[in-house]
């Protein structure tokens, strides 16, 4: 399981850090994956963005998502961090780095993993809008049972793919 | 004697607080503390369902809360 680095963190990631991390004289494919805070959320303006984590249980989860994908892709490397706090527009808050031979698993097992993490840590938060609105974000809205996407119930990740994207 | 319950985002809103002890005696159900938390002032802003984790693991409402536990509420997640 070659999970090389899971955190939460507050300073700006540091992504030649988290790269070195995931590097080996195996690898021939880094992949790289960065969220960012967008300018805009279902039309409306948005000026920032605060992120709130549970944090023990955020660093178990971040871990186990890249280890299930380490599971099912032999030879993937891992470094991920989940930037925390409050964040600017185009600033950085999720970086994962995957690493492989080949550039298929590298790619894959980084899709893999921000469609697992969205699903399941326990991270939230908290646009702020230009009219000096500030809304938590509920993904679930308007699913049927009301609030609450189940990590537990949504363990299937997407399938690992050779070059399909 | 009571639980403290961990609070976050929308749910630390609802209730004012990041940690409420609520009122019960451990050990007790998950589903007893929901229950409680429904007519805390701010209970009636939690959606229907809600995720509890215990130990930092989701459980079910089933499951038994021991004195010690760290009990947290879940809201719908929203990470990357």
């Amino acid at each position: 399981m070659p999970l090389l680095h899971a955190a939460i963190v507050t300073a700006p990631i540091d992504l030649t850090a988290l790269i070195a991390r995931a590097q080996d004289a195996g690898v021939g494919a880094v992949s790289v994956f960065l969220g960012t805070v967008r300018d805009l959320n279902d039309g409306r303006p948005v000026t920032g963005i605060d992120y709130e984590a549970y944090e023990g249980m955020a660093v178990r989860e971040l871990a186990a998502v890249a280890v299930e994908v380490c599971d099912t892709t032999p030879g993937l490397r891992v470094a991920l961090e989940h930037r925390i706090g409050t964040l600017g527009v185009g600033d950085v808050s999720v970086a994962i780095v995957t690493a492989h031979a080949h550039r298929a698993q590298a790619c894959d097992g980084s899709r893999a993993i921000i469609e697992a993490l969205k699903q399941r840590v326990p991270v939230w938060k908290r646009e702020h809008y230009v009219d000096g609105d500030r809304v938590w974000i509920d993904p679930t809205r308007g699913q049927k049972g009301g609030a609450g996407a189940n990590p537990a119930s949504n363990p299937v990740l997407p399938p690992i793919t050779q070059g399909s994207e | 004697m009571s639980i403290p319950v961990l609070l976050f985002a929308s749910y630390a809103d609802a209730f004012g607080t990041r940690e409420l002890p609520v009122p019960v005696e451990a050990p007790c159900q998950v589903q007893t503390l929901i229950d409680l938390l429904r007519v805390m002032p701010g209970g009636d802003r939690l959606p229907p369902r809600v995720l509890v984790a215990v130990n930092q693991r989701l459980v079910d409402a089933s499951t038994l809360v021991h004195p010690g536990d760290e009990v947290a509420l879940i809201p719908p997640v929203a990470g990357g």
